[in-house]
């Protein structure tokens, strides 16, 4: 399968983030075409696209945009997640920092389809070029008349607030950002009711990933047909593929989704000289690990189902043999308990147990009864918890014992730096004297 | 489906819960339907007066055709619904023992000296749904601990669950937000911003609700295990709000005081006064009998000084009674007969505070006798609510507390007067501002857009102050009369609204009945059974009684429960009682009076007694003793010990006399209106003043964490005033008398008033100015 660059496509190009960059290929001609046409139309074509989300979840987006109620007196919201946390993920932040304005002209758009005449784009706020970009993007737009009061004569307003966050993963969960927008601590919030009824400062309201609204443009401009000759019946459309890890060339590479991760490791020029692939994960950490076995499953949100995985946010992480797999899941478990939020006690006191106790492991002073426990309070978490950062944090030992449980028994022993030399992992392992 | 419940339709919907079908109203959540049935599903976050919030994960139950297990206390019912708690499903089963794990992996097993060991949900649930061990074996996270929130309330971190009851409870119930949960994950803890401490009359409510032992008492704090204590049912005697309560003794001793449910009064909570303010039960009290020898007080056996007082009495001209605002309903009614019957006398006042004879007009007119024409539950549908000389967060909290809740459901608050208080603001209220003391011209003088949604559906709430504004009575009654609106009297004190029915003023009678009535007069006298033209003709009350006592017309007086100092003219009184022929007080702890009456008589406190109060809604609060054992006699059973020396026969048992004044049903006769009341402010800035909730109260005493979460003492002026007197950081106020110097605040005031706490230390109006609410004073920046 080829590469399919759209939102990246003229990446290359060091003007893109300017409004006359964005303008000299092709940019703010979709909003043209939208804003003369029904807003309920828009929200169709969206659905029939078959756009999934790209956050994570992979809920319909058209579908998500037809549940916010129409004519009820109320204001409405956009929201776009541009919080993004998730270890591994590094996607959104690109698209912010290489083409803003698609993301902005989604917005447009997006806003226009449901009624919003208020978005937020609420970004990590760990990335301040990110932030600097957008803002600067929104200023541009802003100025040329593309937000504000009657946008481009359609009588359609639209005010752009770009919001930074303070540092909370927890604030990527689409009802905690609300809290943590509405200036309260970022906490998820309890459904019903649903951000559709009643989300940001109780009004109606869309969150969508950056990804899924930079999409918007392409889907308005070129049409549902376009759209869908790439990817899957389920999983129509591109994706931008974001590979790290132990490859030749970890980078975006977009491409039609239903490209298998063996086609994206040769994109990425394959591993390094000599080293052989021992686990992946398709979408961040929150998603289960896969192994060579899986290499030529195609990324679709149904295949990695399938395969007892999950495509997630869509940016792979590669890990060679060098790597401990109990190291790497206490790292990740190190990362879940520090950012639980605390609401919900499974995931508060369970990532805190459960962190003890792979630390054990890591330093070769665990028991195989513990593993049994482990398994046991993963079960305690997953599908308990409040929110999906639980269920997230119960995903990687349940995974990592299913194909390296033998590893795990080493470090009743042994500890991870003894089985697995750490400075082989590094980028610059050779580089040692 | 639909039920039919008090002439309102509800729609229900059919579930099935372990088996058991059941029709609940459409609404209802898992949880509250399962305790219907006695399933008792574990919770710690849950309550059923706070919003859901689903945090503990406890109550996790399986619903059929749901593949995940659901938090049943989040979990609305709906059409059809199967739902599997613990008793019959394996999945809920296991959930919960596994959240019941999680929640003791982080909690210290201090069980043994925690003060929640016996009575605490985490060990009672860890015992019924949870494993027998933990497999836990690491470090538990530490917090240095414990940690003040407020001086009254102390917070453990390391016991603490994270169910943010005790955070939904201050910022949903008693709208003081300060109380928050901090940081993430395992350290998450509650606290408050900038270590400010938590400022709410109703910290109390966050001990009793929280789950575990993270909130202590300072006063209760490692005083008793729950198991060795004896737990009563009371009526709180601190206000006229009627908040049930719990008393907890051990010994002998009062150890603690909970809110106890009381739906229709009080819900689940307590003001902080209520629950620890229960020092003074114990501390100081007369012991025996004393009688004036030599002009010095000595003990005396009972009979002596029941001879010397009947001997006293009898011996001396007109009498007078005066009850203040402690005694219940049957004491109250006692004095009422022993004025009228035994010392055939209408000289009798229960106002032990400012008064005035408008107000005794308003009271005959629109409250005697007139029982639950305004409710609690009333409050919450009401469609406006207008507050007129009352401050309901400082003087019937609980009230307070409904009407926020009223006021979340869409009521609408205006308070006339001349302070916009945070209380004010906790109701989201409007403000009418008015001149302290110009009340009346502020209510003729409303918004007509504020008249005309005036409607049977309001309720206007007049505070006791609203006597000391003269015309503002008059006015509240036409503007009832004009309107439409229901009017509702709430007294400061416990006692007050019980003692005008039960006729403890003179010109009325008990039920609301005038004196002046042939009517009422014989139907009073045949319950007394006495001839109805032995009864006294109409007496004097107030300010006029109290110069007459002074002025040596009356010569002889019973007195119970007052305190000169919450009098306009204390002094006066105490001039008369040394002047008086024969004092007789009655009274459980030494004050002005009882160091100058000829005898007095010690009495029962509300543990040691059964009776009842009545509070703002007219409604009989009943209660018993605490302490069965207790040998103190009620006022009544005093006043029935010197009836009987007098030779005369009054019933002083506290059954009887209710059954009797409840034979006495409310007045239905013609009653007087209120006559129009002159209005007279007085020029240039008069006097704001109320009691706060926490201040030098008597029945304070003896409680200093409590008395540390009082209000600062500050004069407030408005930012106008400040600015006149050139931005003093202390302003002098200054009556007839003296002066009084605090530190300044600027607040929402009328520019022509200034406000100060009326008995709050350093800041007792009475005595150190000489002047009251609404009266003219003279403001200074600086010290005196």
């Amino acid at each position: 399968m080829k590469l399919t660059p759209v939102i990246t496509e003229h990446w290359d190009d060091p003007e893109l983030y300017t409004l006359d960059g964005y303008k000299s290929h092709g940019g703010y001609e979709a909003l043209a075409k939208a804003l003369t046409s029904d807003p309920d139309s828009i929200i169709a074509t969206v659905k029939d696209s078959g756009l999934r989300g790209r956050g994570g979840a992979g809920f319909p987006t058209g579908l998500k945009w037809s549940f916010v109620p129409q004519n009820d007196g109320k204001p409405h919201y956009l929201v776009v997640n541009a919080d993004e946390s998730e270890p591994g993920a590094c996607k959104d932040i690109p698209i912010m920092m290489a083409n803003p304005h698609a993301l902005l002209e989604g917005v447009i758009i997006s806003s226009f389809a449901i009624r919003a005449n208020h978005a937020f784009i609420y970004i990590r706020g760990e990335v301040p070029a990110a932030i600097r970009k957008v803002a600067f993007a929104v200023k541009q737009a802003r100025e040329a008349g593309l937000i504000g009061k009657n946008i481009q004569g359609s009588g359609f307003d639209l005010e752009v607030t770009v919001h930074a966050g303070a540092g909370a993963y927890i604030c990527g969960e689409e009802t905690a950002l609300l809290d943590s927008l509405e200036g309260y601590r970022g906490q998820p919030r309890l459904k019903p009711p649903f951000p559709a009824v009643a989300g940001l400062y109780a009004s109606p309201t869309v969150i969508n990933n950056v990804e899924t609204i930079a999409n918007i443009p392409y889907i308005i401009d070129r049409g549902v047909d376009w759209f869908r000759q790439f990817g899957t019946e389920k999983s129509p459309g591109f994706k931008v593929f974001a590979v790290s890890g132990h490859v030749q060339r970890p980078g975006i590479y977009e491409a039609p989704l239903g490209i298998t991760m063996r086609e994206l490791l040769d994109f990425a020029g394959g591993m390094r000289p000599g080293a052989e692939l021992k686990f992946w994960l398709p979408g961040g950490s929150s998603v289960p690990m896969l192994t060579a076995d899986h290499l030529d499953l195609p990324l679709t949100y149904e295949a990695m189902v399938e395969a007892g995985s999950m495509l997630g946010t869509g940016t792979p992480m590669i890990f060679d043999q060098t790597v401990s797999v109990v190291k790497a899941v206490t790292r990740w478990l190190e990362f879940y308990k520090h950012e639980s939020c605390g609401k919900c006690t499974p995931c508060r006191e369970g990532t805190y147990w459960i962190t003890g106790v792979l630390e054990k492991f890591e330093h070769g002073n665990g028991t195989t009864g513990e593993m049994e426990t482990l398994t046991t309070l993963c079960g305690q978490i997953a599908g308990r918890s409040f929110c999906a950062l639980g269920d997230a944090a119960a995903t990687p030992y349940p995974a990592a014992i299913k194909y390296f449980s033998d590893e795990f028994t080493a470090a009743t022993h042994t500890s991870a730096d003894e089985q697995f030399d750490p400075v082989a992992s590094y980028v610059f392992s050779g580089v040692r004297a | 489906m639909t039920i039919v419940n008090h002439n309102e339709k509800i729609d229900t919907v059919n579930v099935v819960i372990d088996g058991i079908e059941m029709e609940v109203p459409k609404g209802t959540l898992v949880i509250r339907a399962a305790e219907q049935i006695g399933i008792e599903i574990p919770r710690f976050c849950d309550h059923p007066l706070l919003t859901p919030v689903a945090a503990c994960r406890a109550c996790l139950i399986e619903i059929d055709g749901v593949p995940k297990p659901q938090p049943a206390c989040a979990q609305v019912l709906s059409e059809g619904m199967n739902v599997r708690t613990q008793r019959s499903s394996e999945m809920a089963r296991i959930a919960q023992e596994g959240v019941m794990e999680f929640l003791l992996v982080n909690h210290p097993l201090d069980c043994p000296v925690c003060d929640k060991g016996g009575e605490c949900p985490l060990q009672n649930q860890a015992m019924t749904v949870g494993r027998p061990d933990s497999r836990f074996e690491g470090e538990k996270r530490t917090f240095p601990k414990p940690i003040n929130v407020n001086a009254e309330i102390l917070l453990d971190r390391e016991r603490c669950v994270s169910c943010a009851r005790c955070t939904r409870f201050a910022e949903e119930i008693a709208g003081d937000a300060s109380l928050e949960l901090l940081e993430r994950g395992a350290q998450q803890q509650v606290g408050t911003a900038n270590d400010e401490p938590f400022d709410s009359y109703f910290s109390g409510n966050v001990v009793q609700i929280c789950p575990v032992g993270a909130l202590t008492s300072a006063s209760y704090r490692f005083r008793s295990r729950p198991f060795d204590l004896v737990s009563v049912p009371t009526t709180c005697e601190h206000c006229a709000s009627g908040c049930s309560l719990r008393t907890d003794y051990r010994r002998g001793t009062v150890t603690r005081r909970l809110a106890w449910d009381d739906p229709e009064v009080n819900e689940d909570w307590s003001c902080d006064k209520g629950r620890f303010a229960f020092a003074y039960l114990a501390n100081g009290r007369i012991e025996s009998p004393l009688i004036r020898e030599n002009g010095e007080l000595r003990s005396a056996s009972w009979p002596e000084a029941m001879h010397f007082a009947a001997a006293g009495l009898a011996a001396a001209g007109t009498s007078a009674v005066l009850v203040g605002g402690r005694a219940t309903v049957e004491d109250a009614y006692a004095y009422s007969k022993f004025a009228r019957i035994v010392l055939g006398t209408d000289n009798l006042d229960f106002r032990a505070r400012a008064s005035s004879t408008e107000e005794a007009e308003f009271l005959a007119a629109h409250v005697a006798g007139r029982k639950l024409d305004v409710t609690y539950t009333d409050i919450e549908t009401a469609s406006q609510v207008l507050l007129i000389g009352f401050e309901p967060e400082d003087e019937s909290p609980i009230l307070f507390l409904r009407l926020r809740k009223g006021v979340k459901r869409g009521v609408s608050v205006h308070t006339v007067g001349p302070l916009y208080s945070l209380g004010s603001e906790k109701l989201s209220a409007h403000w009418v501002k008015a001149k302290a003391g110009s009340e009346a011209h502020a209510i003729s003088g409303l918004d007509s857009e504020i008249v005309g949604a005036l409607d049977s559906n309001s309720i206007i709430f007049v505070g006791e102050r609203a006597a000391a504004s003269p015309g503002a009575l008059s006015a509240v009654s036409r503007l009832g009369s004009q309107t439409g609106a229901r009017i509702a009297w709430v007294p400061r004190r416990a006692g007050e609204r019980g003692a005008l029915d039960a006729g403890a003023i003179a010109g009325l009678l008990p039920g609301g009945r005038p004196i002046s009535d042939p009517t009422a007069r014989s139907e009073v006298a045949q319950a007394w059974n006495i001839d109805a033209d032995s009864l006294p003709n109409v007496g004097l009350t107030g300010t006029e009684l109290v110069t007459a006592i002074k002025q040596g017309s009356t010569s002889a007086l019973v007195i119970a429960g007052v305190d000169p100092s919450d009098l306009p003219n204390g002094d006066e009184l105490i001039a008369g009682i040394e002047n008086a022929d024969f004092v007789v007080a009655l009274e459980n702890h030494h004050s002005e009076i009882t160091q100058r009456a000829s005898v007095v008589f010690p009495v029962a406190v509300v543990t040691e007694k059964s009776g009842s109060f009545m509070n703002w809604e007219g409604r009989s609060k009943p209660f018993s003793a605490a302490f069965r054992e207790a040998l103190t006699l009620t006022d009544a059973g005093v006043l029935s010990m010197l009836a009987s020396a007098m030779n005369v026969q009054l019933n002083g048992d506290t059954r009887a006399l209710r059954k009797e004044l409840n034979s006495l049903v409310p007045w239905s006769g013609p009653r007087t209106d209120v006559n129009n009341h002159e209005v007279h402010a007085p020029a240039g800035t008069t006097l704001a003043t109320w009691r706060l909730l926490i201040d030098s109260g008597v029945m304070q005493e003896g409680e200093p964490h409590l008395a540390a979460t009082a209000r600062p003492s500050v004069v407030a002026v408005s930012a106008a005033m400040f600015e006149q007197l050139g931005k003093p950081e202390v302003i002098t106020v200054t009556g007839p008398k003296g002066s009084i110097t605090l530190p300044t605040q600027v607040a929402e005031v009328s520019n022509e008033s200034v406000w100060l706490p009326m008995n709050s230390p350093e800041s007792h109006i009475y005595a150190q100015l000489g002047c009251g609410y609404g009266q003219a004073v003279t403001v200074k920046g600086g010290a005196a």
